[in-house]
């Protein structure tokens, strides 16, 4: 990622590069790279192109270099491509027409207020902006300005460049706005505040070029979406824009290139596409553990002692895992065994930024010897010379994985150096197929979105607050947007009616609307009002509603305790709402490094206390974001199927899989083990679907209904990423021996129809799903302006919303979206549609007497994790015999 | 304070409701959020907050327009159930002054619908102080039956049960926690859940609900989806 990390390469392309950079690579030591010179001439031959090149592949300056050729004024190509004089002359705005003489006098300063309206040619400028840069990371923008001034400045290029983010100050954005930079750094949001603007036209009539940096991570989420309606914007605004996009490697590049270029209709149309070469492969290993492999469990204590051998030889070590509480976990193990006194410092999305910032800086210093992170430190920046990876866990993901090894040694020409440490024994099967894959080059990045409605209604409505739109004309730009190739004119009709009224089938609220149709059918916003509020909540990141933990003095008395407790504690970072609403006061969870006690929840503060104990009461391992990947999943299955192929696998581990194949059976590539066994007073039912946790989260939800339905009185599940266990007290191996439950049945597909709608009515998982797709798409706002602030009770539960819409209008364009959110994001019903759809016929079921090896994992979880399940009358039932069982003892 | 969990035989065979002895007053309180005081064929609901919906929507935040169809259609399924001779609204029927202008035709017949053959008193609250005689019914600040007392606001006396606060309560055990609209109770005064589909809700450890119980150990009774559980409101978070 760092601009000035360029090995020689022998290559020389005079015609492309003009002399004054010839000369600065050269003074440097450098030639320009092969990618780099190739996106010259793509911008040359005036097309789009997406860069695919590992990290340290000079990534970055590949994707500018046409631009500071452009705008060096050194280039032939220059009077096509740039007629505008250099910067420092300013020229009258293309807003008010073609005519270049007669400068205002007062133009010459940037900082002059703005005339527009006072006259045609009273407004001044400079050239215009000729690039923007959208990042993923705000810290990201800011780095490459940094990164970018620096060749600037050598070669004395009269180019100036400038970051606008969320940080910016107004001052500057109004600037910014009338006297634009050549070279705009920005985000997502950013771009959508700017073409929201009466001010867009005019700002981006000049752009000759957009660079998308981090492009596969961004496509991945709704800020991709927003961004693909940005571009269909932008090449609306000034048709001859290129777009270069830079990437690390994916699985379907073709289809990725095609987020670059205006979609055509029908046959989708790709950027060119250019490859960089000549990484070194990366050297990545799986510890060999010489303790015992766990059978459960995601701390991989088993191997601390080794991993801390491997920071203390290393010079600077990333230790990644998967979530914010193995971090917590680890650190403080870690820690604990620390007697070197080495440097070693924690890293996650949820400490304090100012925490935060300090770590990054200690390590970009080179004084950090370990950093435990999260995927907190999976993109961006580079803060230093990492020169190991450790990742601790499921890699989850072949492609994943190789972002994250791709952080130590940013240097294209030496290996990377990574060691994979399993926390158990699935997890070694995991991580052997993930290091295989890695080898081969396999990528399992997921597929090209389908563009959100959600997204598209936060669009429209920006839309209309610039300049009114006709319904025909947005329809044809929003298809441009590869993600929205595919969108339905009724659709997009029925977001329209959604943002102007709230498309409700009872159409009462036309007084209301928040945008109005004009005599011509033009759309603009109805009044100022709704534009604020669209200022206010653009985005698509809805942020888990967090609180923050203070740490104070644990107060005497102990829970049920009513007495003040001491506010002025430090402040240790924010924690997910939604965790502490599971807690009672007296409650231990892992926190900041440490385990603490939940003294008290005062207004959207969590205080706690330092607690003794070694081990926290409340698990808050929630597996991570990311589920196992489809294709990792699918080598796992065929390692296990494969006996032959055991003997690269440690010696535990192969041990533990033939003593299944005794006792059991091994689940074979395309079949679903199904076993059933009974264990103390109760009956278990396990099967193995490599789906991924949510995608067995699911399952299980549904399993249990339809077991309830057929007798066998489930009480609980359990899922993990390969398999699902589900209890009860029904004798199960009974009901299939006697074909009182039918296997074939019970995991039928036509559970995601009535089951599924039954579920999906209370289910918690949906709700929050609900609420994203209604704080994004604007129906409730997530930010207030101080008026409204000010008026009490601004806030409305979407749960209310969802039980009402779900009832009188089920085919409301919000639950659609929030139903297409379902299929992939936390509910994963597609990927359990397919599973389901691949067993069909292929269930095998085993009936024992006693737990299987295979399943001794997935047992173990029970009451180690939370069981998984609505809370529901069961739960407050529970709650109430508590207080008769405390009254009678 | 008395509670003796009990199934009825009305309606639903599977709703189960809870017996509330209020000031030696036996009450049933439903699992819909009402009360009924069978003896003088009462039936209590608190906040409907009708065109709660439409009240937002004014205001730039278009919620479904449903939530009066929905809080009527729910009020009509218990007033089937136990054919009361005298329904009590205890205040804020309407989310806003003006929101009875805004009433659907539909709605406004099926609140007609419902006062058929019965008494219907409007009990005035902050959100709706002034009613028109156009909606049916009588209006009034506050109704005094024997020992009981029913107004909008409550104030802590003996004998009193109110509405306003819409009590909620949340209760959690091993990471899972759980969230309802709840009636709250020390056996001497009662506040009720708000009935209103779009109503929010208070947490009964807020400290409005510690002005009104003078002792700690109040009870809640949550609504859940067939019956309610009582729980001590301490218990509760």
């Amino acid at each position: 990622m760092s601009l000035l990390d360029q090995p020689e390469l022998p290559f020389d392309e005079p015609a492309l590069l003009p002399d004054r950079f010839q000369k600065w690579f050269a003074g440097r030591g450098w030639s320009p790279r092969a990618h780099q010179l190739a996106l010259l001439e793509k911008a040359r031959d005036n097309r789009s192109a997406l860069l695919i090149a590992p990290t340290g592949a000079g990534k970055t300056l590949a994707g500018f270099l046409p631009t500071l050729v452009e705008l060096s004024g050194d280039t032939r190509s220059r009077a096509a491509s740039w007629p505008l004089p250099p910067y420092t002359v300013s020229s009258p705005s293309p807003l008010v027409g073609e005519g270049r003489g007669g400068g205002h006098p007062d133009a010459q300063s940037p900082l002059s207020p703005s005339r527009r309206g006072e006259g045609r040619s009273s407004v001044q400028r400079s050239r215009g902006l000729h690039t923007l840069y959208i990042s993923p990371l705000k810290a990201l923008a800011v780095d490459i300005a940094r990164n970018l001034e620096m060749p600037v400045a050598e070669m004395g290029l009269p180019i100036r460049i400038e970051t606008r983010t969320g940080d910016t100050p107004v001052s500057r954005r109004q600037r910014q706005r009338r006297y634009p930079p050549d070279i705009l750094l920005t985000t997502p949001e950013q771009l959508a505040l700017l073409l929201a603007s009466d001010d867009a036209p005019f700002l981006f009539s000049s752009l000759k070029r957009i660079v998308l940096d981090e492009l596969h991570a961004l496509v991945t989420s709704k800020r991709g979406d927003l961004l693909s309606l940005g571009l269909a914007r932008l090449w609306k605004l000034a048709p001859e824009i290129r777009a270069i996009g830079l990437s690390a490697t994916v699985a379907e590049p073709d289809e990725l290139a095609r987020f670059l270029v205006p979609q055509p209709g029908g046959k989708p149309l790709s950027a060119d596409i250019v490859v960089a070469g000549g990484a070194a492969p990366p050297i990545v290993e799986m510890l060999d553990s010489r303790e015992r492999l766990p059978w459960a469990g995601h701390t991989a204590r088993h191997a601390l002692g080794e991993v801390y051998e491997l920071i203390k030889r290393n010079k600077t070590t990333l230790v990644f895992v998967n979530t914010r509480s193995q971090a917590e976990m680890l650190f403080q193990d870690l820690w604990r065994i620390n007697d070197d006194g080495l440097a070693i410092a924690l890293h996650h999305g949820s400490l304090d930024v100012a925490q935060r910032r300090k770590v990054e800086e200690a390590m970009a210093a080179g004084r950090l010897q370990g950093i435990v992170c999260t995927s907190s430190l999976d993109l961006g920046v580079d803060w230093g010379d990492v020169d190991l990876v450790i990742n601790i866990g499921a890699p989850k993901g072949c492609s994943r994985l190789m972002q994250r090894i791709g952080r130590a040694n940013h240097r294209l020409d030496e290996a990377s150096r990574a060691v994979l440490v399993p926390a158990n024994r699935f997890e070694v099967l995991e991580c052997s197929v993930a290091i295989d894959a890695i080898a081969e080059n396999a990528q399992d990045t997921p597929p090209l979105r389908t563009g959100a409605l959600d997204v598209l209604a936060q669009h429209v409505l920006g839309c209309a607050c610039g300049e009114p739109f006709f319904p025909d004309d947005l329809y044809a730009e929003v298809v441009t947007a590869a993600p929205y190739a595919t969108l339905s004119r009724e659709n997009f009709d029925d977001v329209v009616e959604f943002v102007a009224t709230g498309g409700y089938a009872l159409k009462t609220y036309e007084r209301f609307a928040r945008i109005k149709q004009d005599k011509q059918g033009r759309w603009r916003v109805a009044n100022p009002k709704v534009r604020q509020s669209y200022r206010l909540n653009v985005g698509t990141i809805v942020e888990e509603p967090m609180l923050k933990v203070k740490l104070v003095r644990s107060r005497a008395g102990g829970a049920g305790s009513t007495g003040p407790i001491n506010r002025g504690g430090r402040m240790l970072g924010e924690i997910e709402e939604y965790f502490i609403e599971g807690l009672v006061v007296g409650d231990t969870f892992v926190f900041g490094g440490e385990v603490v006690r939940y003294e008290a929840l005062v207004e959207d503060q969590v205080y706690v206390s330092r607690a003794n104990d070694k081990d926290a009461k409340v698990p808050s391992y929630m597996g991570g974001k990311f589920p196992l990947s489809t294709y990792l999943a699918e080598r796992v299955r065929k390692l296990l199927d494969d006996g032959r192929a055991w003997g690269a696998l440690p010696e535990q581990v192969r041990d533990w899989l033939s003593l299944q194949r005794d006792v059991s059976r091994v689940p074979g590539v395309r079949e679903l083990l199904v076993e059933t066994f009974p264990r103390g007073t109760k009956n278990y039912l396990i099967c193995y679907p490599f789906e991924g946790r949510l995608a067995h989260q699911t399952l299980g939800m549904l399993l249990t209904r339809r077991l309830e339905r057929a007798r066998a009185r489930p009480l609980g599940f359990v899922a993990n990423e390969y398999a699902l266990a589900v209890w009860g007290i029904g004798d199960m191996s009974f009901m299939i021996r006697h074909g009182q439950l039918s296997l074939a049945a019970l995991f039928d597909a036509d559970m995601l129809g009535d089951d599924l709608e039954a579920w999906l009515a209370e289910s918690a998982l949906m709700k929050r799903t609900f609420r994203n797709c209604a704080l994004i798409s604007g129906l409730i706002a997530r930010r207030f302006t101080d008026e409204e602030k000010s008026r009490r009770q601004v806030l409305f539960s979407t749960d209310l919303v969802y039980d009402v819409l779900r009832k009188h209008q089920a085919d409301h364009v919000l639950l659609r979206a929030a139903r297409a959110d379902a299929a992939t994001g936390l509910l994963d019903l597609k990927r359990l549609g397919d599973m389901l759809a691949r067993i069909r016929g292929r269930i095998t079921h085993r009936e024992l007497d006693h737990v299987s090896p295979l399943a001794v994992p997935v047992m173990l979880e029970i009451g180690r994790e939370s069981i998984y399940g609505e809370a529901s009358d069961e739960l407050l039932a529970e709650a109430a015999e508590e207080l008769v069982r405390e009254a009678a003892g | 304070m008395t509670i003796r969990a009990q199934i009825t035989d009305e309606g639903s065979s599977r709703a189960r409701n809870s017996i509330v002895e209020l000031a030696g007053v036996t009450l049933v309180a439903d699992v819909s959020g009402a009360l009924v005081w069978e003896e003088v064929g009462l039936l209590v609901v608190s906040d409907l907050h009708l065109e709660k919906g439409s009240s937002f929507a004014a205001r730039g935040v278009l919620l479904p327009p449903y939530d009066t169809a929905a809080t009527l259609g729910r009020l009509a399924a218990v007033v089937a159930r136990y054919n009361p001779g005298m329904v009590i609204a205890l205040g804020d029927s309407f989310h806003d002054r003006l929101a009875h202008e805004r009433l659907a035709c539909s709605d406004r017949e099926a609140i007609a619908a419902l006062q058929e053959g019965r008494d219907w008193i409007w009990i005035s609250g902050n959100h709706d102080p002034a009613l028109p005689d156009s909606l049916g019914g009588v209006v009034a600040t506050e109704v005094a039956i024997g020992p009981i007392v029913f107004r909008h606001e409550p104030t802590g006396v003996i004998g009193e049960i109110a509405g306003h606060l819409h009590p909620k309560a949340r209760v959690a055990t091993r990471g899972r926690a759980m969230e309802r609209r709840c009636f709250a109770s020390d056996g001497e005064r009662a506040v009720m859940p708000a009935f209103g589909a779009y109503a929010g809700g208070l947490s009964i450890r807020d400290l409005a609900f510690a002005k009104i119980f003078p002792q700690v150990g109040f009870m809640a009774y949550l609504l859940g989806d067939n019956r309610l559980h009582a729980i001590a409101a301490a218990r509760c978070c």
